[in-house]
């Protein structure tokens, strides 16, 4: 059963990257949008611009990676591929887990693309480790999060409207463009309940000097959030179709 | 014909809400025969299917697919299966073959032969010219007979076809009738529902009539007429179920 399943997940996501993700649209999504938005900021406050490549690639996983959820969930939802792969030998939460790994990997040739350009660009020396154990917890964690916001809802437009609020209120709250510590201690808070922190955080840690137990422990809370979205996805999934 | 039942449900019911959608059905279907369910729209046909191939979960009452519980064992029995939904569900950005190909994948068909099944099933359905072609730019005819080879591609023992034939022109549907008659003599069994009454009447061995989700009567095509004395299914359908002749030209024109 379990090589069923581990089969299905595999196959899926060979269906998906190859659908959906290699296209055009997905990828100026997951790149040039935010790299528009750090030129945006970087160009109101022209002021160390390494400064803010950890929020670029932060925001890079999160966009790429929530991107094309609502595709591979609510369009198939709607004209009925998604029950078409309900209906194989396979779990239900294999199927979710492909869609949601589609979306991880999809994210971390997106980051890998944009930290390669920067580095190269800007002459910076991340460490590689720890650049990985944050890129591949984030890429699980946002992909994860776009599959239970899409499957609570049912059409494509409903999916993008519901991503995009958690998105922007994140970019702005969660150390992208300004750090967490220079904000309202209210809004501190508040920062540290959402993932992008985390990611911003681990990365910011790669680019510097910082120990390995704080990428770690970041590493952890962003699999901790991988967890929390994952398993609510499952269970709303599975309530559609009781 | 071997007499081992590959269906059987006991009781089954299913509710929306406060909406019942199948009332406390009970039925059999015999290894390789074409068991057909009639009914006009809500009857509860394609709920019946939903909960037979584990998309929905029945509200009471129980149901057996191949020997397997459908409340536990599904996924076990859907390799046994295959499924022709209402709607042609397969990917517009897929070619034809691709399509064949992830389904084998996701059915597990052994790499080796895949794309020999694939292929046979394209030239099976007439669709081998058009295999690298995408879905979408198939006719509503070829999209259907591409969605039933699909669900043929690891060799099912039994097959689900939900309106195989609605919305198709009448070429295309004869067409789709012959493909489904010669399944039966491959021996697959074959569970469909249907709005055709004509159609019930060439390929069905047995009907079961279901109106507001409860099954009315189960026989033969044959028996059904000798039992109310009519000329055709569709007379006998109406004796049965007591739907005004009216009632019937309105599905029939919705089928159009």
């Amino acid at each position: 059963m379990w090589r069923d399943n581990l089969r299905g997940i595999y196959y899926i996501i060979l269906k998906d990257v190859r659908t959906y993700y290699l296209k055009p649209p997905s990828i100026s999504w997951g790149i040039i949008f935010p790299t528009a938005w750090i030129l945006a900021f970087y160009l109101k406050n022209p002021v160390g611009f390494e400064e803010l490549i950890p929020g670029l690639i932060a925001m890079t996983i999160l966009f790429s990676t929530t991107a094309a959820e609502a595709v591979v969930i609510n369009f198939e939802l709607r004209l009925g591929s998604l029950e078409r792969l309900l209906l194989a030998p396979i779990s239900l939460s294999s199927v979710l887990l492909g869609k949601v790994l589609g979306g991880a990997i999809f994210g971390l040739i997106m980051a890998t693309v944009t930290t390669i350009g920067s580095v190269v660009g800007l002459g910076l020396s991340p460490n590689v480790p720890y650049l990985t154990l944050i890129i591949i917890p984030s890429s699980l964690a946002f992909s994860s999060f776009g599959a239970l916001l899409c499957v609570s809802v049912r059409e494509v437009f409903e999916a993008q409207t519901l991503l995009n609020l958690p998105r922007f209120i994140m970019i702005f709250l969660c150390g992208v463009i300004r750090p967490v510590s220079a904000m309202p201690t209210i809004l501190q808070y508040l920062a540290y309940t959402m993932p992008l922190t985390y990611t911003v955080n681990g990365l910011q840690h790669s680019f510097s000097t910082a120990s390995s137990t704080m990428v770690l422990i970041d590493a952890l809370v962003l699999m901790g959030f991988f967890i929390t979205f994952i398993l609510p996805a499952i269970k709303l999934l599975s309530k559609k179709f009781e | 014909m071997g007499e081992k039942v590959v269906i059987q449900a006991s009781n089954l019911t299913k509710f929306y809400g406060e909406i019942l959608a199948v009332d406390h059905i009970s039925f059999e279907v015999k290894r390789g025969e074409v068991f057909g369910f009639l009914g006009p729209n809500g009857a509860g046909k394609t709920t019946t299917i939903r909960m037979l191939t584990g998309l929905s979960k029945p509200t009471e009452g129980k149901a057996s697919v191949l020997g397997f519980d459908i409340s536990s064992e599904i996924v076990e029995a859907r390799r046994h299966i295959g499924i022709v939904p209402e709607i042609s569900n397969l990917y517009d950005e897929l070619s034809a073959i691709d399509n064949l190909l992830f389904m084998a994948q996701l059915y597990g068909v052994p790499r080796s032969k895949r794309r020999k099944r694939a292929e046979e099933l394209l030239k099976i359905f007439g669709l081998y010219e058009w295999k690298n072609s995408f879905f979408r730019t198939f006719s509503r005819g070829m999209k259907r007979a591409l969605t039933i080879a699909a669900a043929l591609i690891h060799n099912p023992e039994l097959l689900f076809l939900d309106e195989p034939t609605a919305g198709l022109d009448v070429v295309a549907a004869r067409s789709l009738r012959n493909l489904i008659s010669n399944l039966r003599q491959q021996g697959i069994t074959i569970f469909l529902t249907t709005h055709y009454l004509e159609e019930a009447d060439l390929l069905c061995d047995r009907v079961a009539i279901l109106v507001k989700g409860k099954i009315l009567k189960i026989d033969s095509p044959k028996a059904l007429k000798e039992l109310t004395n009519s000329c055709s299914l569709e007379d006998a359908f109406i004796k049965i179920t007591g739907l005004s002749p009216t009632v019937m030209a309105i599905e029939k024109e919705r089928r159009i």
